[in-house]
């Protein structure tokens, strides 16, 4: 088994720490400008740091890749206030960063159908990288990703990082509805959608398995930490797991 | 207790509270009301708690059937009311006896309606909040079919029991024009320095208009193209009122039900209190976007908070 890097912050990283303001009450911490297991780790180290404000100043968080949005409520606190509230919370988290490790997430294996037919850009892309339709297919599921986020929509899990060779630009007019399913690209990063939505991402190939459920408990297969691993599947197959085109 | 059934749902009806808090990180979005002011005094013409669920209409076309005597009021945008078929007045709370038939018209001026009743609708929440997101398939009416769905003809709401009160009414002046100049004041952010100094002044200075694709996820505009140097980024969290700007250079405000993160470059967030303005607008309506700091925007929604605790609902004679 894998170990990953415990959630940690340092007082080092916290030197690199850049502040956006994002909105009347939201501003943005940017961590690195590349995302990595380290960087992941210290967003999850500062989000725990925070999660417990969540309901009281602050209204939200989202962690992603290597940032963290903190939507904070303008009835209670300034902005100065806000960003002095977080910024103190996160160095208390820093000195007290531990050194136990913890395990790494759960292995989790998604089918995909990987097609002209269920992945309309998979030939263009092709076209723009100079691969082979079968190339960018074993480049894409030969290797093993990271749930670096969760957000877009309910169940849209951002999955880091694709072979750079895959990656490619966000459409230039998002699509309006992308299909429920939908295995996607956009620059090194790799996504299926959980539901039909508007999307810019480029699509080579459709997953079976329900993103979301909100039936179920929990209603996602995956959370943050997660290992995700594609596993090309037939038609037939797709057919027979429930997938429809 | 049954309150209403649904005759015609109209446009789109959908119920709503103030929002789905704190549930970003499983990607759910917030919902809720388009336009916080006419919803929040909807509740406090019936004495309502502020969370509590009413129904948002676009366009119009509503038709309810009361099932027993209540208490309603309807705000937003000015659409014509008829109970019986004989003319009501909006931004008023109204007496409803058992068999009342309650239609709303269509919006002659603005876009989103509120409804609310007396006690609020009662509707078992999802997440924390009763707010409809079409999109999750998430609020409203919860059970198999309807669950994340607009009201549909047929359909049975309940509400939560409530003393009778007597009429209020919103003094004229505090009712608002929607046909009124629409400026969004817009703090500068996110990515704002990716965009250059002529891309922003060009910006500011420009009229926009709003283009077919409008709804409760985004408005996007059609106008002078801004553009960013900034071509690839990572996914990053967004904030209500976020202007999202796709390399076509035509900015999108990211409103109620936006994706929670996203990978676009955006030049910073409208105030709140202007995207309640925004969401009233309809296809083709024109405006434009006005730079202000965040310490301004601070100082602004603290006026406009005092002035709004000055209004003073008034007894109906």
């Amino acid at each position: 088994m894998n170990t990953v890097i415990t959630p940690q912050i340092s007082a080092h990283m916290l030197s690199h720490l850049r502040l956006k303001v994002a909105g009347e009450q939201a501003f943005i911490l940017y961590f690195a400008e590349q995302t990595s297991a380290q960087v992941a780790a210290q967003i999850q180290a500062a989000t725990q740091a925070l999660v417990e404000l969540v309901g009281h100043s602050l209204i939200d968080l989202v962690p992603s890749y290597a940032s963290l949005l903190i939507i904070f409520d303008d009835n209670q606190l300034e902005f100065y206030q806000a960003r002095q509230l977080v910024l103190d919370r996160i160095r208390q988290a820093a000195l007290q960063t531990e050194e136990a490790e913890s395990q790494a997430g759960n292995q989790i294996i998604l089918p995909v159908y990987y097609d002209a037919e269920s992945g309309p850009d998979l030939d263009d892309l092709a076209r723009a990288k100079a691969l082979t339709t079968d190339e960018i297919i074993r480049l894409h599921h030969e290797q093993e990703y990271r749930v670096y986020a969760i957000g877009f929509a309910p169940g849209f899990a951002y999955l880091g990082e694709l072979d750079e060779r895959l990656a490619a630009p966000r459409l230039s007019t998002p699509r309006k509805a992308v299909p429920k399913g939908a295995v996607a690209i956009a620059d090194r990063q790799t996504a299926v959608y959980p539901s039909v939505s508007p999307g810019g991402w480029n699509l080579i190939g459709r997953c079976p398995v329900p993103m979301f459920d909100v039936a179920k408990t929990p209603s996602m297969p995956m959370t943050t930490g997660d290992r995700i691993k594609f596993e090309p599947i037939s038609k037939a197959e797709f057919i027979a797991m429930g997938g429809e085109l | 207790m049954s309150t209403f059934k649904v005759l015609n749902p109209g446009v789109m009806s959908l119920l709503q509270d103030a929002g789905r808090y704190g549930q970003h990180n499983i990607g759910l979005t917030v919902g809720g009301p388009m336009d916080p002011f006419a919803f929040n005094w909807a509740n406090r013409l019936c004495q309502n708690s502020d969370n509590s669920t009413v129904i948002e209409t676009t366009i119009g076309g509503l038709q309810l059937e009361a099932m027993q005597a209540t208490q309603i009021a309807i705000t937003g945008a000015l659409t014509q009311v008829s109970v019986n078929n004989q003319d009501r007045p909006m931004w008023q709370t109204l007496n409803i006896k058992a068999g009342d038939k309650i239609k709303l018209g269509f919006a002659s001026q603005g876009a989103r309606i509120y409804l609310a009743v007396a006690g609020g609708f009662d509707v078992e929440a999802q997440f924390g909040s009763t707010a409809t997101v079409v999109r999750e398939g998430i609020g409203g009416l919860t059970g198999a079919l309807s669950s994340g769905k607009g009201l549909a003809k047929e359909d049975v709401l309940a509400s939560h029991k409530a003393a009778a009160i007597s009429p209020l009414v919103m003094p004229k002046l505090a009712i608002p024009n929607y046909d009124a100049e629409c400026v969004l004041h817009t703090v500068l952010g996110y990515q704002e320095a990716s965009f250059s100094r002529v891309d922003k002044a060009s910006f500011f200075s420009s009229e926009y208009t709003v283009s077919e694709r409008a709804d409760r996820m985004g408005y996007r505009m059609l106008g002078p193209e801004v553009r960013s140097s900034t071509t690839a980024m990572l996914s990053e969290g967004i904030c209500h009122g976020a202007i999202q700007v796709p390399a076509d250079g035509q900015p999108i405000v990211l409103l109620n039900d936006r994706q929670t993160i996203g990978g676009y470059p955006k030049l910073g967030s409208v105030m709140a209190r202007d995207t309640a303005k925004l969401a009233q607008l309809t296809q083709g309506k024109k405006l434009r976007f006005e730079p202000i700091t965040i310490e301004d925007a601070h100082g602004m929604n603290q006026i406009q908070k005092y002035k709004e605790s000055q209004i003073t609902l008034l007894k109906v004679v």
